[in-house]
């Protein structure tokens, strides 16, 4: 796991009651149908609003027409465009969505890179009740600063 | 402990996918998403599961008629039958899958035809023992709560 100073001890083990938020909206991005419906069911047990995209230029485009987030949750290995491509394409647009990389277990390398697009924090998949709660914490805590 | 003889066959299968090593703590997560609002999500993952994997074992077939060895393509469809067989929890099928990996990136053929052929006796009794569980499962009712493998 790699983030912006998140390491397994920091990570909350809150349960999904604590973070129930009917406010938050979030992206699925992923090619994997099976992948979407876990972390679509995944997240709306938490009370989020989810959308889903097939891949990153979906996933863009939702954007480009006006669409907002506050999570997205993106697939490194998609086709026509994937979660390396998409993400520096958000953050090009002046997303400032929290964008997670959820991959396969890769090389450090290779997620380095995924985080150097623009990654708020990356995961392996899928993404376990611990890690949403330790996400959706985070998300919260950046609404009540704002 | 379940009165109910059908609930009790259904507990003992269940453990029985654990105790032999067919699925891990990631079955649990998915039962742990069951609920009256998605009452058979279980299944229905599981079924997804199964029709990504018909498509990628298919193209592995297709890839390992092709001589010689493509092994970036093979290792890539792996990549994505790894990470989807994870999702459900399938303990074996993804050991395979690693160590078929492995053999690709060393670029063993005769090893990845081997693991090929483990890997879909794997999946193979998987599918035949998750079907019997749903089935059960299907007769005996909802259960109401998922719990840990002892």
């Amino acid at each position: 796991m790699s983030g912006n100073g998140a390491s397994s001890s920091s990570l909350n083990m809150i349960s999904g009651e604590d973070v129930v938020n009917n406010n938050l909206t979030a992206l699925v991005v992923d090619d994997s149908p099976l992948l979407r419906l876990l972390h679509d069911i995944h997240l709306k047990k938490y009370g989020l609003k989810v959308q889903v995209a097939e891949n990153g230029k979906v996933a863009v485009d939702l954007f480009h027409l006006g669409a907002s987030f506050d999570l997205v949750l993106m697939d490194k290995e998609m086709p026509v465009m994937n979660g390396v491509e998409a993400t520096k394409e958000l953050r090009a647009m002046g997303v400032t969505s929290m964008i997670v990389g959820v991959t396969s277990k890769d090389g450090p390398g290779e997620q380095q890179a995924f985080m150097e697009a623009g990654l708020d924090y990356c995961f392996e998949k899928p993404l376990t009740p611990e890690i949403i709660s330790f996400l959706l914490e985070e998300l919260n805590k950046h609404n009540n600063k704002d | 402990m379940e009165r109910n003889p059908m609930r009790r066959q259904l507990a003992i299968m269940r453990q029985s996918l654990f105790d032999q090593g067919h699925v891990d703590e990631q079955f649990v997560q998915l039962e742990e998403l069951q609920d009256d609002a998605n009452p058979n999500f279980v299944e229905e993952v599981v079924t997804l599961y199964y029709r990504d994997s018909a498509r990628i074992i298919l193209n592995i077939e297709q890839a390992l008629e092709r001589k010689p060895f493509d092994f970036r393509k093979l290792d890539a469809y792996m990549h994505q039958f790894k990470g989807s067989s994870s999702s459900i929890g399938a303990k074996k099928v993804k050991a395979e899958s690693t160590l078929f990996r492995e053999y690709c990136k060393s670029g063993n053929g005769e090893g990845c035809m081997r693991s090929f052929q483990q890997l879909k006796k794997e999946y193979a009794t998987l599918r035949k023992k998750l079907g019997a569980y749903f089935q059960l499962a299907r007769q005996a009712g909802p259960v109401e709560t998922a719990s840990r493998p002892k």
